[in-house]
């Protein structure tokens, strides 16, 4: 099947403490902090290439486009994906302050109706901004089902239909849906056994991981020679117009003091009766 | 003039409690403009449910049967069309799976900007300011959206629950409306995970177990006895999710639930800034590691370096031992 993900850069997810707010809070500041894929887009990656190859013959069942909006450096990112297996990319240049939610989910709604793609599947929130909201958005603009938070993905005629365990409060929800659609994922996707396309053989294990699978050295090469379509946001029909301002951006405040450290389990049944009140 | 719309999450026979902390930001909203609130109860319980909805303060409850289990492609159109009808300014929702769901959808039919998952609210010469928790918990913003209509979803940890206020809002039922879309989604049922302790996102005091508990095992046979002897809900880390150890609804942090109780003990946690995301705004952090550089010390106000497989069972003694005493 034909599968677009959309996908973000952000700062170092795993370093996000080292970020600094401007004078006045006008900003967020992250410099010295290296861009990253965000990790969820790196797992909706992960869980197109399951969707689209046979693990036991690395077979290509379809093809996978990376799309991305921001400014050029975001070419890296994009690279990344195709580095791991996804087959071209989409560049469209824009400056990351006046993307907002709305902003992405109306261009890649252009990029859908261009592509044709049969899914969009993606990451359920950007580490950085955390809004949780462009799947939903696309989805509703597209008139498109929408899963949110997938936790297992399951097709067997090569995504026509889907079915989809969702991850809820209380456990998982299970749905099944006409495609084409937009689904979003968050870690679950990459367990084991989490999708499944009816070609990959049922009883085959993904290994464990945190994330999504290593680029080889073959996929890098690869990757240099895998189009880059690059277009402007306005060429799309798009306008830069945020629904929303961010302003007075601070530190959450810190905790009281530093951890005071207990000898042992009397002391620290003591200390939760006494000083905190808390038994 | 707020006049805002909160959308109820509904429980099979009741009102899930993170819809009072909806409700609270709601009369927030209202009594900082001069405006008001009303209530909307939507699904297969929601005649039901609004008896209850209706002793929070609510102008008026509405009502929007919807039966069948839950598809957000099925409510979206029914809620757009009540908030249009009501000439709403702002449609809220607690940040559950559900808010996050189902808001965004709403909020694009009814073209409404979205401030989503919002850990405050200030209310400034009738503009309603929105602050935001943003990189893992690392930064706040004040979001101010220019849109007419505005979408909003809660964090129940940052909201106080609203407190039942006496009277009885009238009951009103509005017009449920199709959505082409959703015969395209069916609903196969729920895997309920069941839990006889208290929720997670709801709880006085939360336990949570790390990588280091090692197996479903140790979850079962050293972290639960403690888990019970403070009546907490149970928590994990991802790790210990993703291992299995435990089922993946009980991960607290960026990508899990957002928990703030009045106790959290972190068990085997090394406190990644993705884990601290959803824990530290709890009042009181207690690590138990045998590593004492750990992260978790960051947020800890208790500490104690000590092997868990030690610490844990006489903890859980001396815990009984304080709360017979
Ligand atoms: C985008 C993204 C989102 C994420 N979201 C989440 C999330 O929501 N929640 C979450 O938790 N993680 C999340 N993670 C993962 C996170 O980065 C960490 O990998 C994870 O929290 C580590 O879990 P842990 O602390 O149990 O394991 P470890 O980091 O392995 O820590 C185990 C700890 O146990 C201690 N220990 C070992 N043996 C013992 C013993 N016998 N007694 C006492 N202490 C012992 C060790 O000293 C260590 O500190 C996310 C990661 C990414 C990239
Ligand atoms: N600038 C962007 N370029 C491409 N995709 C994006 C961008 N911003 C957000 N997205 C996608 O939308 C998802 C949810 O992001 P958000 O709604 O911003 O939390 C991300 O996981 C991405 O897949």
């Amino acid at each position: 099947m034909k599968i677009l993900v959309p996908c973000k850069r952000v700062s170092d997810p795993d370093n996000a403490n080292k970020v600094k707010i401007a004078e006045g809070g006008t900003a967020v500041v992250a410099d010295g902090l290296e861009f990253k894929p965000n990790p969820f887009d790196d797992w909706g990656v992960e869980a197109a290439l399951r969707l689209n190859e046979n693990a036991s013959t690395n077979e290509s069942l379809g093809e996978i486009i990376v799309v991305s909006f921001g400014p050029a450096e975001a070419t890296q990112t994009i690279r990344q994906f195709l580095a791991m297996g996804a087959d071209r990319g989409v560049l469209v240049k824009s400056e990351d302050a006046t993307l907002d939610s709305y902003v992405v989910a109306k261009g890649l709604k252009a990029i859908v109706d261009k592509e044709q793609p049969d899914l969009v599947l993606m990451g359920k929130q950007s580490a950085d901004g955390e809004s949780g909201a462009v799947g939903a958005i696309l989805a509703e603009l597209l008139g498109w089902p929408l899963a949110f938070s997938a936790a297992t993905l399951k097709t067997s005629d090569g995504g026509k239909t889907l079915e989809v365990g969702r991850e809820v409060d209380g456990g998982i929800l299970n749905l099944s849906i006409d495609g084409p659609a937009v689904v979003t994922v968050g870690d679950r996707i990459i367990a084991p056994g989490a999708v499944k396309n009816g070609v990959t053989p049922d009883d085959h294990a993904y290994p464990e991981s945190d994330s999504g699978r290593y680029a080889s050295l073959k996929g890098i090469m690869k990757a240099k020679k895998k189009p880059i379509e690059e277009m402007e946001l306005s060429a799309l029909g798009v306008e830069a117009a945020p629904t929303g301002d961010y302003s007075d951006f601070t530190m959450p405040p810190a905790r009281s003091g530093t951890a005071t450290f207990v000898e042992s389990v009397q002391e620290l049944v003591e200390k939760l009766q006494t000083e905190a009140k808390v038994l | 003039m707020a006049k805002v719309l909160v959308i109820a999450e509904l429980t099979e026979d009741g009102v899930r409690k993170a819809t009072l902390s909806a409700i609270s930001f709601a009369a927030q909203a209202a009594g900082g403009t001069g405006g008001s609130f009303d209530v909307l109860s939507i699904g297969a319980a929601a005649t039901g449910a609004a008896s209850k909805l209706a002793s929070y303060g609510a102008g008026k409850v509405l009502t929007a049967t919807v039966d069948g289990g839950y598809v957000g492609e099925r409510y979206a159109a029914t809620i757009a069309a009540a908030v249009k009808n009501g000439a709403y300014d702002v449609v809220a929702c607690c940040a559950t799976a559900y808010g996050k769901d189902l808001l965004p959808r709403v909020a694009v039919k009814l073209e409404a900007g979205i401030a989503s998952d919002i850990v405050g609210l200030n209310v400034d010469g009738g503009t309603l300011k929105y602050r935001r928790s943003m990189y893992a918990g690392n930064v706040l913003g004040t979001l101010t959206l220019s849109t007419a209509l505005q979408a909003v979803s809660v964090r129940q940890s940052e909201f106080e629950p609203a407190a039942e206020s006496g009277g009885a809002s009238a009951v009103e039922a509005v017009d449920v409306v199709d959505d082409a879309v959703a015969s395209r989604i069916r609903f196969v049922g729920v895997d309920v995970v069941k839990s006889e302790r208290p929720e997670l996102t709801e709880a006085d005091v939360v336990v949570s177990g790390g990588r280091a508990l090692k197996s479903a095992e140790n979850f079962t046979n050293v972290l639960e006895p403690l888990v019970d002897a403070l009546d907490a809900a149970m928590g994990a880390s991802r790790a210990a999710c993703d291992a299995g150890y435990v089922p993946n609804d009980l991960q607290v942090g960026q990508t899990g639930k957002v928990v703030a109780p009045k106790l959290y003990l972190a068990v085997g946690i090394s406190g990644a800034i993705q884990h601290l995301a959803g824990m530290k705004g709890s009042k009181t952090i207690v690590a138990i590691n045998k590593d004492k550089e750990a992260p978790i010390a960051q947020v800890a106000d208790y500490f104690l370096v000590s092997d868990l497989f030690e610490a844990v069972p006489a903890l859980t003694e001396a815990v009984k031992a304080a709360k017979a005493g």
